[in-house]
């Protein structure tokens, strides 16, 4: 797994590629984590690259969404979600938790 | 001696031994990725096969094992009769993952339990979950069954 960060005006861009399980998780929650101690609440999770997920890599995401919605100060919104990672999405109910974007442009432009 | 049906069965299984390590975790994907592509199972059932095994090996490693650092998993997979059936074997402590509760995947961000998640993931993913515990030689078996199509 890889991850990048890119900041924008608005918001700040976290790009994972690869696979997010168990192993990596923790490097996720910690990016996710780093960019909340900055001070950075308005998160596009950038997964266009990204191949796999498990349930580790949703609970990461879950505890930054978390985090970034208290006192309506951001919120972690997810850009062009591959199909089978989208499916496992909707399954775990995550779906309805996170705005989803298919492309990175308007995902970043929300904010 | 064993009955003939359980002796196909066993020969028709592949066995691998692993740490109980989360590092393995892609290596135990790649064993059974493999089989499920060998017997044509379509790339999304191959994802989900390797995301309900990742999280069925996870719970192992994460539970069975807890504190424990030189825990083995032995993994057997084999497709036979349109299905493909994952055995996950460890000498851990008993963890029945029926006992877990659902998740309740209506409630709002802040209620939202973490745990649990990966469990409901694996069954909703499988066919079937079976889990037994042996006192008698100390070993716990997860059985994932999925069939083609």
């Amino acid at each position: 797994m890889e991850i990048t960060v890119q900041e924008f005006k608005h918001c700040d861009m976290i790009t994972i590629k690869g696979r997010v399980d168990s192993a990596t998780a923790p490097q996720l929650a910690q990016a996710l984590e780093a960019a909340n101690e900055g001070g950075k609440y308005k998160l596009v999770v950038n997964m266009e690259g990204l191949e796999y997920m498990s349930s580790a890599g949703f609970r990461a995401l879950l505890a930054a969404q978390r985090n970034c919605k208290k006192y309506n100060r951001g919120e972690v919104v997810l850009a062009v979600v591959p199909d089978r990672i989208r499916e496992a999405l909707e399954l775990a109910g995550f779906t309805e938790l996170f705005k989803t974007f298919d492309d990175t442009l308007s995902a970043v432009g929300h904010f | 001696m064993l009955p003939a049906e359980a002796a196909f069965n066993f020969l028709g299984m592949q066995t691998i031994q692993f740490a109980a390590k989360f590092e393995f975790l892609d290596e135990i994907r790649d064993f059974v990725g493999h089989i499920a592509r060998d017997a044509g199972f379509t790339e999304k059932e191959i994802y989900n096969i390797q995301l309900a095994t990742d999280e069925a090996a996870s719970n192992v490693i994460e539970h069975a094992y807890e504190g424990i650092a030189d825990g083995m998993l032995e993994m057997s997979c084999g497709f036979r009769d349109g299905a493909i059936t994952i055995i996950l074997t460890d000498h851990g402590e008993s963890f029945d993952p029926s006992t877990i509760p659902m998740p309740d995947l209506k409630a709002d961000l802040s209620k939202r339990k973490i745990g649990g998640l990966g469990i409901f993931l694996m069954r909703k993913l499988m066919d079937e979950v079976h889990y037994e515990s042996h006192p008698e030689s100390n070993s716990n078996t997860l059985t994932l069954i999925k069939r083609k199509g």
